[in-house]
């Protein structure tokens, strides 16, 4: 907490329009990846009477865009955009009660998982971060994940898009079965359905039928967007 | 140490297009010039051909075997791609991999009793990968004591302790190398194997980290890995760290590497 003092005090103010300055610095900090250094400035934020929507914006989803930009130039490395994914989640905690309150909705729901029989989470989890720091909801159905519980959550949950994740070649065709589960359930024009995951390539997930292949984290983000319409941030 | 040739893999494009055509010629290449590098099993694994894998793994075999008197590895969760392979392959194969998860672990035991083939296991928990270095030793264990049970001998038996990202957690490596002198001084004469690469994922120079690893590896006790013998910078890590660990009787095999030119 001393920090925050020491941190804000110098340019607390904002002479220029309306605390631009400090969402500049959200963004600018995010790749620090200190998660208390994005709090404070979130709360310092809220302080100065910007609304949650636009830290959230123009904050830490356009921060997250930069630093998943500067990961596919080769800038930045996977540590660095996990650290910075969860400076981004320390943001949103603060800011999450408040958006609902005033009525923000996220981008879009997204169902996310790994295949049944495949115990992989790290890229999955990678994937999920950054969704919701693109400004998504996310709903994490963790490992393992049967086509039927997919079915049922989104039947249940109603999602925008349900994403997927498959690490192994003998676990790739669990893809195909969820999205065959869901045609047999009338379900499959429901919701947009973006695979990934080491052994996936596009030709692949053309083949069995899904809207979208992201080969990483970030790609996925923009692929999310695609395929719901999103334009800007 | 125990250099298993990781090159002969489906989900290498190249590899995957040779073997799409059948191209003898391409497969052959990559097991000679492994086992000149210093190979002593070449694994081959077929796992992105689904429906086809058990008949692409075992022509794998026959394929590598027809040019080389080396043993496969061979890389499949799949017992029905196994036992096609298994079938055709001559000598003691190793068979990579068996866990603990019931069905597969039924279906596999008998089958590499029956070749009397050598056999890595995984260090997996029920959900995954065990996060401490005591919950992974624990399934090793298990894995472990079941298959003495069936009557497996401790030296036919490689324990992979699951190597992870580091940058995803910073133990990862620690976690990893801790298990594996755990296992190895409590099962005398057991061996112990992994993939190497795992562990830079997402971190830039891969290769220094994993040479690296292999290194500090090796001083815990690892005698067997799964890697590409045809790189210079990673076969001389293994046989420097030989030397190094006491493996190597006056350094004499890293003298003949080295007047070979196969490290420099």
């Amino acid at each position: 907490m001393v920090l925050s003092t020491s941190l804000l005090s110098e340019r607390g103010g904002s002479s220029d329009g309306v605390g631009m300055e400090i969402i500049k610095r959200i963004s600018d900090e995010l790749s620090d990846g200190e998660a208390d250094k994005i709090e404070l400035l979130t709360l310092e934020a809220l302080r100065q009477g910007l609304s949650p929507e636009i830290i959230l914006k123009e904050g830490l989803i356009a921060g997250m865009n930069i630093i998943g930009e500067r990961f596919k130039q080769g800038e930045l490395f996977v540590p660095e955009v996990l650290l910075a994914a969860r400076a981004m989640q320390a943001g949103m905690n603060i800011l999450k009660p408040r958006l609902i309150q005033t009525g923000v909705k996220p981008a879009g729901r997204i169902i996310i998982g790994t295949v049944k029989g495949d115990l992989h989470d790290i890229g999955k989890n990678l994937v999920a971060m950054m969704l919701e720091g693109g400004g998504f909801e996310i709903i994490d159905l963790g490992i393992d994940t049967a086509p039927e519980r997919f079915v049922k959550e989104v039947r249940d949950k109603k999602p925008q898009i349900l994403a997927m994740s498959a690490l192994l070649t003998t676990t790739l065709p669990m893809m195909k079965a969820t999205i065959e589960a869901l045609k047999a359930e009338g379900l499959r024009d429901k919701v947009k359905i973006l695979v990934g995951g080491a052994p996936l390539s596009q030709r692949y997930a053309d083949e069995i039928g899904s809207d979208g292949y992201a080969p990483d984290a970030v790609s996925a983000v923009a692929k999310a967007r695609e395929l719901l319409n999103l334009t800007g941030t | 140490m125990v250099i298993i040739g990781e090159k002969i893999n489906s989900s290498n494009k190249k590899v995957a297009s040779a073997l799409g055509k059948k191209d003898m010629e391409f497969i052959q290449k990559l097991a000679k010039e492994q086992v000149e590098a210093g190979a002593d099993y070449i694994d081959v694994n077929a796992g992105m051909f689904g429906d086809q894998e058990a008949e692409l793994l075992a022509w794998l075999v026959k394929t590598v075997q027809a040019v080389v008197r080396t043993p496969c590895c061979l890389d499949s969760p799949n017992p029905d791609a196994i036992k096609e392979a298994l079938e055709v392959h001559q000598g003691r194969a190793m068979v990579n991999s068996i866990t603990s998860e019931k069905e597969r672990y039924q279906k596999l035991v008998p089958l590499v009793k029956h070749y009397q083939a050598k056999v890595i296991a995984l260090c997996l928990g029920e959900k995954g990968i065990p996060e401490t270095v005591d919950e992974r030793f624990l399934s090793a264990k298990r894995i472990i004591d079941d298959l003495l049970k069936e009557g497996f001998h401790l030296p036919d038996i490689y324990v992979d302790p699951l190597i992870q990202p580091i940058a995803i957690n910073s133990s990862a490596a620690i976690i990893a190398l801790e298990l594996i002198e755990r296992v190895m001084k409590c099962y005398l004469g057991i061996h112990t194997v992994c993939g190497i690469s795992n562990i830079s994922y997402g971190l830039p120079l891969r290769r220094m980290l994993n040479v690296s690893f292999l290194i500090m590896a090796r001083a815990k006790g690892l005698d067997t890995a799964i890697l590409d013998p045809c790189d210079h910078l990673v076969l001389s890590a293994v046989l420097a760290s030989e030397a190094l660990a006491g493996k190597d009787a006056h350094g004499l095999k890293y003298i003949s590497a080295f007047r070979k030119g196969r490290i420099k």
